[in-house]
């Protein structure tokens, strides 16, 4: 089973990639849960979201206290006490800001993992471009299915067409593809060093 | 067909497949998403039927009644509070006999107001005459209120389709919608046993005095005992129709030669089997029991499955204050003339999640004591315990317990 963790604020759609990472396993033929943690549903308030990718039924109904992956959309969020709570070593993470670790007060942080599983992508400017709002859950999908190749690009691409339609849809396709390509370079770029 | 989606959604969709003539609906979280999506479909033609949108739950559930008595298939959904709102009604469709379905997103009651998830709305109206079936998963939410028409309408009894908030109603999960046309060879035209129609008068609702009223009640119980058979035939019937498994009474699993057996309802089961599956392979004999149906209390059925069991772990998401677990009384009738050892553990009230981890500590512990609250913060309660000591006006303890805690708003997990 792998578990994701999202974690951003009221109105950045953090229900809805976690939805749409569930629709993309499931396009695969895999079993997926994706559910919310909500608490007073405010915009701005944080907001965490789950989801479980598995090949066999998923039963648990629990939340996730161990990710394998999480998803911060929004920075700001980082130094919560308990952001990272439960990620292990063999973890991902992938943080939408401009910004590199060292930028965001993270770069001791980041040197108890795996370097090439850590990644910054810009989500929000990508959406911007791409989208014309700073909605950044496809681009951040995009760029996890780069990192983690636990979903494909393609998946995600058809989870973001069966959710949204006409130019959302294809804003977000294109934000996500601008993601991906982004952070399979910067996995090359930290392969090759 | 498969389909990923939300639990409410997959709900709306089945109910839709039901064709209720009557929608009633006052939004309460988290049971509206399940009537927005319905209002929806009413909205563009794809399901014909009268949407109303009413001033209180009391009104949806009077509604419900005064459609169903005209001979609709009436639904409505609701949850805590609103439940509570409705209740002197709930109470009233069951006893007029008229065959409505609503689900309850459960969810606790306040004071202090939580939106999360427990059972305690609808084990409050436990005693209504309702049939109250739990889901444990999206796929048995959506099942079950397909054969609970069926089943109300059989009966002339109405049901009631529990289904956790949040954990069940917000999460997408992959489920498999039916085709259209096998719920219609599953779920025959509504034919009233009563109805009001003005060429064939008849009064609905009557007062009956000390004459008759045990009586009619006592009809109330052999009816309910009834309708065990007809819950399992329907459950039965929909296997045949959809090739699943779904409803019933009660649902074993790993119980066969277990020593230690956790009863438990609705969404909870999956987390409860994963923690069975990691204990059996470390030696432990346990299984679990899943009620489906909690009323009508299939005591015969729990009484077998509960087998040769010599502990019996109760799991409830809901507490009755002065007494302790409310499903545990019905297990403790159940197994009169045994000698179980029965334990009820409270757990996961107003969202509190129950993990596996605490579950499997919890369940291979030898001394477990007849009443345990699943990581209870004992701290937190003695500190309060002290301030009330010590100082007569302590003030709201609630509030007082969220600053012990340093947070001002809850969070969940």
């Amino acid at each position: 089973m792998f578990q994701v963790r999202f974690h951003g604020r009221g109105g950045q759609g953090v229900v809805t990639a976690a939805e749409l990472l569930a629709s993309a396993a499931f396009s695969e033929g895999r079993h997926a849960q994706a559910f919310p943690s909500f608490g007073s549903e405010r915009m701005g308030a944080p907001v965490m979201s789950f989801c479980r990718i598995d090949d066999k039924p998923i039963r648990t109904h629990e939340p996730v206290t161990e990710p394998d992956a999480l998803i911060i959309q929004d920075a700001t969020l980082l130094h919560q006490a308990d952001l990272f709570a439960g990620l292990g070593r063999e973890g991902y993470m992938l943080i939408n800001s401009a910004r590199g670790f060292g930028e965001l007060g993270l770069g001791d942080f980041v040197t108890d993992f795996h370097r090439d599983r850590l990644l910054v992508v810009p989500a929000s400017s990508l959406a911007l471009t791409h989208l014309g709002r700073p909605l950044p859950g496809a681009a951040l999908l995009g760029g996890f299915a780069a990192l983690t190749w636990a979903v494909s690009l393609d998946a995600v691409l058809a989870a973001i067409s069966e959710k949204f339609a006409g130019p959302v849809a294809e804003g977000n396709a294109r934000a996500a593809r601008a993601a991906f390509a982004f952070v399979r370079d910067e996995r090359e770029a930290l392969t090759d060093a | 067909m498969l389909k990923q989606t939300e639990g409410s959604r997959a709900v709306a969709e089945a109910v839709a497949m039901c064709r209720p003539q009557v929608i009633c609906a006052y939004p309460i979280t988290p049971q509206t998403h399940i009537v927005e999506a319905l209002s929806a479909m009413v909205k563009t033609g794809d399901l014909e039927a009268e949407f109303l949108n009413v001033e209180s739950e009391f009104a949806a559930m009077s509604v419900a009644i005064g459609a169903s008595a005209a001979g609709a298939r009436a639904y409505t959904a609701t949850a805590s509070q609103g439940l509570l709102f409705m209740s002197e009604a709930v109470y009233n469709a069951a006893g007029l006999g008229l065959p409505i379905v609503m689900t309850v997103a459960n969810r606790a009651i306040g004071a202090p107001i939580n939106i999360w998830n427990d059972h305690s709305d609808s084990m409050s109206q436990r005693d209504a005459g309702w049939l109250q079936l739990f889901a444990e998963t999206n796929q048995e939410a959506l099942d079950l209120h397909i054969q609970a028409f069926r089943i109300a309408e059989e009966l002339s009894i109405p049901v009631m389709v529990c289904m956790d908030g949040f954990l069940l109603t917000h999460a997408s999960e992959r489920v498999d919608i039916p085709d259209p046309g096998q719920v219609d060879a599953f779920l025959p035209r509504y034919d009233p046993r009563q109805v009001l129609d003005p060429d064939d008068p008849v009064s609905i609702g009557a007062m009956v005095g000390p004459e008759a009223f045990t009586e009619v009640r006592y009809l109330a119980y052999e009816r309910m005992r009834q309708s065990l058979g007809v819950i399992e035939a329907a459950a039965a019937g929909f296997a045949e129709q959809f090739g699943r498994d779904s409803g019933g009474l009660v649902r074993p699993y790993r119980t066969e030669d277990a020593e230690i057996i956790v009863v438990a309802l609705g969404s909870v089961l999956g987390t409860v089997k994963d923690t069975v599956d990691e204990l059996r392979a470390g030696g432990r004999k346990i299984g679990v029991l899943g009620i489906t149906t909690f009323r009508p209390f299939p005591a015969d059925a729990v009484r077998e499955a509960l087998g040769g069991a010599r502990h019996v772990v109760v799991l409830e998401r809901a507490l009755a204050p002065g007494s302790g677990g409310i499903v545990t009384s019905d297990v403790r009738t159940a197994l009169v003339g045994r000698s179980t050892h029965i334990s009820t553990v409270i757990a996961g009230l107003g969202g509190r999640a129950v993990t596996r981890k605490s579950l499997c500590a919890l369940l291979q512990a030898e001394d477990l004591q007849p009443l345990t609250f699943l990581d209870l913060d004992t701290g937190l309660v003695d500190r309060e315990l002290a301030r009330m000591r010590t100082a007569r006006r302590s003030g709201p303890s609630p509030e007082n317990m969220l600053r012990d805690l340093g947070i001002t708003a809850s969070g969940i997990g």
